[in-house]
């Protein structure tokens, strides 16, 4: 895939806008890291794995994923066509099984038996269960204390799937210490064992690898709006915790100029106020989790906690073309508040009859205020990137209802 | 480069670690003149992070004893100030780049030149990445001390040939912490390394005990303990300089004795 931002001038990989990305990883991990680096690069381009890979996205995850005309929504913001891509409606409920059956084909390829995984809402854990399950490997999932209580649901889904969950209880017990005790098992056990990373984030290969495997959601809603529009959109629209589901939905949109990106963070209690996820918007450049990235941490270079009531935009960092991409200008990137998403997840219920998970609610928060800015012959291309069952319960919560789980 | 690697001449070395401002400001002075008077070669500092992915509970647990007493990156500056008053054993950091980075590479090197600090270990800095750093740290003599582990596999030679300082063995896979079992490859890694280069090597990650010291002591040229003593300064607190230097001792004679055993066979 042509890519703007990777970087020409330097001989390192994965370096994107000559500063973004790079591998900053104990020296035990990097034999590992090179395998599968190399493993990527030979099979991607391998008819089998790319025959088995279309087979499992086509008959297992339900893929294409709809592009569906939000027509009530379009009719009552008044402005922009609004389309949604239903990531929400893939095996699984989210955009993550994408890359889960990627990684844990490459894993299979490389011999391995056992796939650990990080996870914030469950989503990603969730994913890399179902396809241990398939593949008959061991899965060990590791989250965060904070969140095995905020999602218990689908803690229970994991185990239900044969899957062991780890609580994280480390630093802030959310997303990064999930990460943390990842990178951990995975350096004491990397011979039988594949580190399946749940967004574009960590040491090269892993953002690339995760972006290729992503890109089937921009690649399906450029020609499924062919098809509808015959033209293409003037935004995409995403949310951004680690930046998987937006950089898949703005991969083969990226070298196309009248295409303006947009990534939504979360913005927490505000984008201004300490309890914030807004990582592009407020971040500074720092190294962690084995690359070079915006990250939100004080001056010292300590990383920060992080606040937003969605458990998978809850990260102190994001992916490192997504840094490139708001360096370069191509892409921009918008903050949505907890109470503006909870919002946007009532409003899209009763609009269009979808409960959509809390972090896409981010996105489609951004939809209501910008589509009535636009005029009626522009076209936004807005990705769910799950479903919202697994949020009921919590939003109940925080909207003071009281029901029995 | 710094004369790091003359330490280790006809001499095997011992590397005690201790976290910066665990518990406080005053104890961790007084453990490093503990560790040097009690017979450490180098003192390795570490600079607290709040996610030190390589590092297992017990120095994870004494970041944050640090973090509790306020710990900055300019504390660490002081407290290496403080003990040179008394002190002139040689001293390395162990932290993570990212406390470099913000710091500045080149505020950051100059500063450890001016406290006589000789090297860095970055745990989470590979080969790949090292020329970030490695051409500000020459630049005032800092040795940036690279880590090579039981998978590091065909890495070994370009580590060792770029090396300087001493080379950073790691013990076993995974992270820190008191361990019984090590790596069973270690002779042989250890010797694969002196066929590339003459920069001495030492052991870490899990080293607790005198005798497992005496043993990695035979192995490569010297040893790395953190773990075992972080664990002292968690128990005994503001009374850890005294318990400090008798296991400094007995580690010391330890190491000693893998010296005179080499110099017999
Ligand atoms: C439904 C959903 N959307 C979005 C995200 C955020 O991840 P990313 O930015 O990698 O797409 C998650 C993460 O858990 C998720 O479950």
């Amino acid at each position: 895939m042509k890519n703007l931002t990777e970087s020409k001038t330097t001989k390192r990989p994965g370096i994107f806008a000559d500063t973004y990305g790079g591998q900053y990883i104990p020296e035990t991990l990097m034999t590992e890291l090179e395998k599968v680096d190399k493993a990527f690069h030979t099979l991607k381009d391998d008819p089998d794995f790319q025959a088995e890979l279309h087979d499992l996205l086509i008959n297992y995850a339900n893929r294409p994923s709809l592009l569906y005309y939000a027509k009530n929504m379009t009719e009552d913001l008044g402005g922009a066509k609004i389309y949604l891509k239903r990531e929400d409606l893939n095996h699984t409920g989210a955009h993550k099984i994408n890359n889960v059956i990627g990684q844990a084909l490459l894993a299979k390829h490389l011999g391995k038996k056992r796939l650990i995984a990080e996870t914030g809402a469950g989503q990603h854990g969730v994913a890399t269960a179902t396809i241990a399950a398939l593949f008959g490997m061991d899965c060990e999932i590791f989250m965060g204390k904070e969140d095995t209580d905020r999602q218990k649901l689908n803690v229970y889904r994991m185990e239900l799937l044969g899957a062991k969950v780890h609580p994280v209880t480390t630093g802030s017990m959310v997303l990064k210490d999930a990460i943390n005790a990842t990178l951990q098992e995975w350096a004491s056990r990397s011979e039988d064992t594949f580190y399946v990373m749940g967004s574009a984030v960590g040491p090269y290969p892993f953002p690339e690898m995760v972006k290729y495997f992503q890109s089937v959601i921009s690649k399906e809603s450029k020609q499924q709006l062919k098809a509808k529009e015959n033209t293409l959109p003037d935004m995409v629209v995403a949310c951004v915790g680690g930046g998987s589901n937006a950089i898949g939905s703005f991969a083969d949109y990226i070298d196309d100029p009248s295409v303006k990106l947009v990534g939504v963070e979360a913005a927490g209690k505000g984008v201004n106020s300490d309890k914030t996820a807004a990582t592009i918007e407020r971040g500074t450049v720092g190294i962690f989790h084995g690359m070079k990235s915006l990250f939100l941490q004080n001056e010292d270079g300590q990383i920060n906690p992080v606040y937003s009531i969605s458990a998978g935009l809850d990260y102190p960092g994001v992916g490192p073309e997504h840094a490139a991409l708001a360096k370069e200008g191509r892409a921009q990137y918008v903050g949505i508040t907890d109470d503006e998403a909870v919002q946007a997840f009532e409003y899209i219920a009763r609009q269009e009859g979808i409960v959509a998970a809390i972090e896409s609610c981010h996105a489609v928060a951004y939809v209501e205020k910008i589509a009535p800015t636009m005029s009626k012959d522009q076209i936004i291309v807005c990705t769910l990137s799950g479903r919202g069952d697994k949020d009921v319960a919590s939003i109940a919560k925080y909207k003071g209802v009281d029901i029995d789980e | 480069m710094s004369n790091l690697s003359e330490i280790f001449k006809n001499h095997k070395a011992f590397i005690p670690f201790v976290v910066a401002d665990d518990p406080d400001f005053d104890t961790t002075v007084a453990n490093i003149i503990a560790l040097a008077e009690g017979g450490a070669d180098i003192v390795e500092i570490g600079i607290p992070f709040s996610d030190p992915i390589a590092d297992g509970g017990v120095i994870q647990a004494a970041d944050l004893r640090a973090f509790d007493a306020g710990v900055r990156t300019k504390t660490v500056f002081e407290i290496v100030e403080a003990a040179r008053k008394q002190t002139n054993v040689p001293i390395v950091f162990l932290t993570y780049l990212n406390i470099v980075f913000k710091y500045g590479y080149d505020a950051f090197c100059q500063k450890c030149q001016e406290l006589g600090v000789s090297g860095l270990v970055i745990p989470d800095m590979p080969y790949e990445s090292r020329e970030d750093i490695v051409p500000t740290a020459d630049k005032y003599d800092i040795d940036i001390i690279p880590l090579i582990a039981p998978t590091s596999g065909h890495r070994v030679e370009k580590i060792a040939k770029a090396a300087s300082g001493f080379i950073y063995v790691v013990s076993s896979l995974g992270i820190t912490g008191e361990r019984n079992e090590f790596f069973n490859g270690l002779k042989d890694l250890v010797a694969e390394i002196k066929s590339y280069t003459d920069v001495p090597t030492a052991i870490g990650f899990g080293v607790h005990t005198p005798k497992q010291a005496k043993a990695m002591a035979g192995i490569a040229d010297g040893v790395i303990i953190g773990s075992a003593i972080v664990d002292i300064v968690a128990k005994q607190k503001q009374n850890a300089p005294q318990a400090i230097e008798k296991y400094t001792q007995s580690i010391r004679a330890a190491v000693d004795e893998a010296q005179t055993e080499e110099a017999h066979v």
